[in-house]
């Protein structure tokens, strides 16, 4: 059903082009960095709003699809909006509303790629996830997978000219690309034989369960690659740092949520019916990602790194939640299973905010600084005031404290762990439970990893002389970083606004009946024969009440005589900025903890050593239990057929030859 | 709703400022007693904070505005958190607002700006102290979510005077899971309150220090105010531990005279917990930085094992 120009589907479809027109633009003036930063990268941000907005509104409708006559010849693409499609593209708007307009000021000369380029790569990978979002056959989608891979490349490698960033890009091209080939199987898998690769031939595909599972599987495989899931996390760390902070920001915030997004797509919509039990694989690999994540974090001291491995943690609590959904749903509580899916989606809106945040917060720190080292910072708060707050917000929020919109998810989440004891299974309802205890220490984590970092980063002493001379991020930027900062104090204030939005997904999708009660306007009861409510707004107004009578009684009844003075010595006079703790030295209760998790390799001086040198370095046991050998076994492989390639054009003629011959022989 | 359950509200936010550092005074009583020391005076911590509200404060330079905003949002969220806490009656109005999740949560804000405020002056001691401090809060915190995971399962509710309502009316029977939990909780409360075994309240040496590094550049009114929420703190853990495992006497009903008959028997479980932590306190000996790990380990152990019991027995 096809439907008029007016319709959301065509506006969206018409933003998402308006993006890459404003791309395309920036090839007009390749080098010009005022053109790019002033006109265009405000426009995409325009842009990214407008979807925000109409993909906002058009959750509550019902799926609408568009059959577009271009591509291959009988091949059209076709494009679907649903609930699900709008919800991520709500997140995928509004954050990069506010990512493209700290980019409009962020972007400097000398930055390796011509703003001009870096603009169109920039406006491609935001369209690209767009069309992700909204396609409706695997063709498409794996269209736009790759453009999304590839453009998200070259924004990797912006300074090419560093080996390290090249590096890291080509492992994340690998990492994308052998995930790119599980998801194609998976849409292979799902076609069910009848040969027909739109989505909706493979929703009334009747498969075997013992397809669906390998369908699934090669989802989580395909799909994990991308959003990071231990064992295929470790181009996060490496991607991250090497990217612009606005790129950074986007890949955390909104490219690692397609891959959720690509997850739900599979599980509950294309697949329907899942099995109660891929939950629980859904829910170990989660749990194990959460925590692998968290203590990684938690042990870096390259401020971007740690971001990446905080996101690692957010995309396990987030495949944790689908695992808890597919539980609840496949064993029929569909209660739970909204509140535990609904939780899902909300935090992978609110994580979309906060890591974008935290990413543009340490763009201007690098912008400042040129360091990213957390032991080259330190004392930021006075310099960069602006940047130190908002992103203060966006640690909080992230650390899951309450009113801010991190605890809304997590607490959502927790509410419907705490159900699973009625699960009707042996066994699993026992362990369940403990699943909800790695979670909460994950949760715990997060807090002390984010003390960390802005500690370290913001407050102290400087830890270098040139520190001094940092300045704070400019308007433009500032006001991105508001924004993003906006939305998690509101996400944070207001989910009685959005959760009811959000449990239309389910509905839709026809795994729940109904919307997910919220009670009233401001306060919050997912489960209301539970008698568990949270509000956030009371609970703000009661903590401000507090401290204002506080303040308040304080001033009335005491003086308010302030003597600054220097910081007590211990009676030792040259009190410097070395003394404090370092990230290191803040990460070390963790290094020491959770040993076990790390491959720690010291390099410590002998008591004779004139210039003594401490080195810690912190490796990921994975690499040499996993990808050494697997990079060993495809070098060895390589070498075996390297006799193939000669040199000679006349034998690789032949080999052609003989493929034609080959395949005629099987064609006959 | 009714104004009975807003005087309830009211009564136990006063009395939790009042009440806390009588309490502090009462367990240092109790410890100089068992120490062979002639006791204080049980109103020795009110003099001290008088005392300091009235000095002169000093603030080292190169602190930022968050130093100073720190002590009031830790105040704040310990005051918040005893609206939350159901020690003398279960109808508070405010608790539709935040169940026990959110309380954690809570003492997890005030947890978070203490250390921020710690590291904001840039001194060895106070960075120090931080992370150690969050060392115990990441162990602890989850070790408390669980125990009261545990409780809300019994009574399928995560709202805190919900919980203690279904457990005091509960028929009396022993729950193995909530012994494993009760003991789970002790060792929170002690970790989390800068008890010994994991801190020591009553020195200022580097090498055992926990809450004493972090409130060292404090001065004056800032530090009354952390002085009287770390008070707040431990009257707050005690009240948390009253409502999970000893709920009885808590007036559940519309009935003022009931309400009137908790306040002796609050009074009581204080005299009573303040003297039970202060044999604690005494037996017991100051663990190395680096056992205090293992000590809320356990302690996560049993919290996990009280849940795995639960969900096994069902009891």
């Amino acid at each position: 059903m096809t439907t008029g120009l007016s319709s959301p589907l065509a506006i969206c479809l018409a933003l998402l082009a308006a993006w890459g027109v404003v791309g395309l633009a920036g090839m007009l003036r390749p080098a010009s960095l005022r053109f790019a930063g002033r006109t265009l990268f405000p426009l995409g941000a325009l842009c990214g709003a407008a979807l925000a907005v109409v993909a906002g509104l058009n959750i509550a409708a019902p799926p609408e699809q568009i059959v577009l006559l271009i591509g291959l010849p009988d091949l059209p693409l076709h494009m679907r909006l649903d609930a699900l499609s709008s919800v991520f593209l709500v997140l995928l708007g509004a954050t990069s509303t506010g990512i493209s307009i700290f980019s409009a000021g962020y972007f400097r000369r000398g930055q390796g790629t011509l703003p001009g380029l870096l603009c169109l790569e920039y406006h491609l990978f935001l369209a690209s996830m767009g069309f992700v979002l909204l396609a409706d056959d695997a063709y498409g989608f794996m269209l736009a997978w790759e453009t999304m891979a590839l453009s998200s490349y070259f924004l990797v490698t912006t300074q090419h000219r560093i080996p390290e960033i090249r590096s890291a890009g080509f492992l994340y091209l690998l990492i994308a690309h052998v995930g790119a080939i599980s998801i194609l199987l998976a849409f292979g898998v799902l076609q069910g034989g009848t040969w027909h690769f739109t989505f909706d031939s493979m929703r009334t595909a009747e498969m075997k369960p013992a397809w669906a599972t390998a369908a699934f599987l090669l989802a989580l495989f395909g799909f994990g690659a991308k959003a990071g899931l231990v064992p295929l996390h470790v181009w996060l760390p490496e991607a991250h740092p090497a990217a612009p902070s606005p790129v950074s920001a986007l890949m955390s915030g909104v490219m690692l949520k397609t891959a959720v997004y690509g997850m739900l797509r599979v599980t509950f919509d294309l697949i329907g019916t899942p099995a109660w039990w891929w939950g629980l694989i859904l829910l170990m690999v989660g749990l194990l990602t959460a925590l692998y994540g968290v203590v990684y974090a938690a042990a870096q001291t390259d401020m971007k790194r740690l971001l990446a491995y905080s996101s690692i943690e957010n995309i396990g609590i987030l495949f944790t939640g689908m695992g808890l959904a597919v539980v609840y749903f496949g064993v029929g509580m569909p209660v739970p299973g909204t509140v535990a899916l609904v939780a899902v989606l909300y935090h992978a809106l609110n994580h979309a905010f906060m890591k974008s945040l935290l990413f543009l917060g340490t763009g201007a720190v690098l912008h400042a600084t040129g360091e990213r080292n957390l032991g080259r910072l330190g004392g930021l708060i006075h310099r960069m005031p602006w940047t130190a707050w908002l992103t203060l917000v966006g640690a909080l929020a992230i650390a899951g404290l309450p009113p801010l919109n991190g605890f809304v998810s997590e607490w959502l989440l927790l509410q419907s762990f705490l159900l699973a004891h009625e699960v009707p299974k042996p066994f699993v309802n026992m362990l369940l439970p403990l699943g909800a205890a790695v979670l909460v220490l994950a949760a715990a984590l997060a807090g002390y990893v984010m003390v960390k970092f802005f500690g370290v980063i913001f407050l102290g002493q400087p830890r270098e002389a040139r520190l001094k001379d940092a300045h704070d991020a400019g308007r433009t930027e500032r006001i991105g970083l508001i924004w993003l900062a906006a939305g998690c104090v509101l996400l944070g204030l207001l989910p009685t606004r959005v959760l009811p939005t959000l449990s239309l997904v389910p509905e839709q999708l026809g795994l729940s009946v109904g919307t997910m009660a919220t009670s009233s306007w401001w306060r919050l009861v997912p489960l209301p024969d539970r008698g568990a409510s949270y509000s956030p707004m009371i609970f703000l107004l009661a903590v401000a009440a507090v401290i204002a009578i506080t303040v308040l009684a304080v001033h009335y009844f005491y003086h308010q005589r302030i003597r600054r003075s220097a910081p007590w010595d211990c009676g030792f006079v040259r009190l410097d900025a070395r003394m404090q703790d370092t990230a290191e030295g803040f990460g070390q209760p963790i290094r020491h903890i959770f040993q076990p998790f790390f491959t720690l390799e010291r390099e410590l001086p002998t008591p004779f050593d004139a210039a003594p040198r401490y080195r810690v370095t912190i490796g990921d046991p994975l690499w040499r239990a996993l990808y050494l050998p697997l990079g060993r076994v495809v070098q060895r492989g390589a070498d075996s057929l390297a006799w193939l390639q000669q040199g000679r054009i006349a034998s690789y003629l032949l080999y052609s030859f003989v493929t034609l011959l080959t395949l005629l022989a099987l064609m006959l | 709703m009714n104004a009975l359950d807003w005087v309830t509200q009211l009564m136990e936010v006063v009395a939790a400022l009042a009440a806390a550092p009588l309490l502090v005074g009462w367990v240092n009583c109790c410890r100089a007693w068992l120490q062979n020391r002639t006791a204080p005076s049980v109103l020795l911590p009110y003099r001290g904070i008088r005392k300091l509200f009235h000095k002169d404060a000093v603030i080292a330079e190169g602190a930022s505005p968050l130093f100073r905003i720190a002590p009031y949002i830790v105040f704040g969220a310990m005051v918040t958190a005893a609206m939350v806490i159901p020690s003398m009656g279960t109808r508070l109005p405010f608790t539709t607002a935040a169940d026990a999740i959110a309380l954690v949560g809570l003492f997890a804000t005030a947890r978070v700006f203490l250390s921020l405020a710690a590291m904001d002056v840039g001194t060895a001691f106070g960075s120090l102290g931080a992370r150690r401090e969050m060392m115990v809060g990441f162990l602890a915190e989850p070790a408390l979510l669980i125990v009261i995971f545990v409780a809300s399962l019994i009574s399928s509710t995560t709202s805190l005077p919900a919980i203690a309502e279904a457990l005091a009316t509960r028929t009396l029977g022993v729950y193995p899971s909530l012994a494993f939990t009760a003991v789970a909780f002790m060792m929170v409360l002690l970790a989390e309150n800068a008890r010994i075994p994991v801190d020591n309240p009553a020195t200022h040496l580097e090498l055992t220090m926990i809450h004493e590094a972090m409130l060292l550049e404090y001065s004056a009114r800032h530090l009354a105010l952390m002085e009287w929420a770390a008070a707040l703190k431990l009257f707050n853990y005690t009240c948390i531990g009253f409502a999970l495992f000893i709920p009885w006497g808590t007036s559940t009903g519309d009935a003022p005279l009931a309400l009137v008959a908790a306040i002796p028997v609050l009074g009581l479980k204080l005299l009573v917990a303040g003297a039970v932590l202060a044999v604690v306190e005494t037996v017991s000996a100051k663990l190395r930085v680096f056992r205090a790990p293992e000590f809320l380990a356990t302690a996560f152990m049993l919290a996990m094992l009280g849940l795995l019991v639960h969900v096994l027995l069902g009891a």
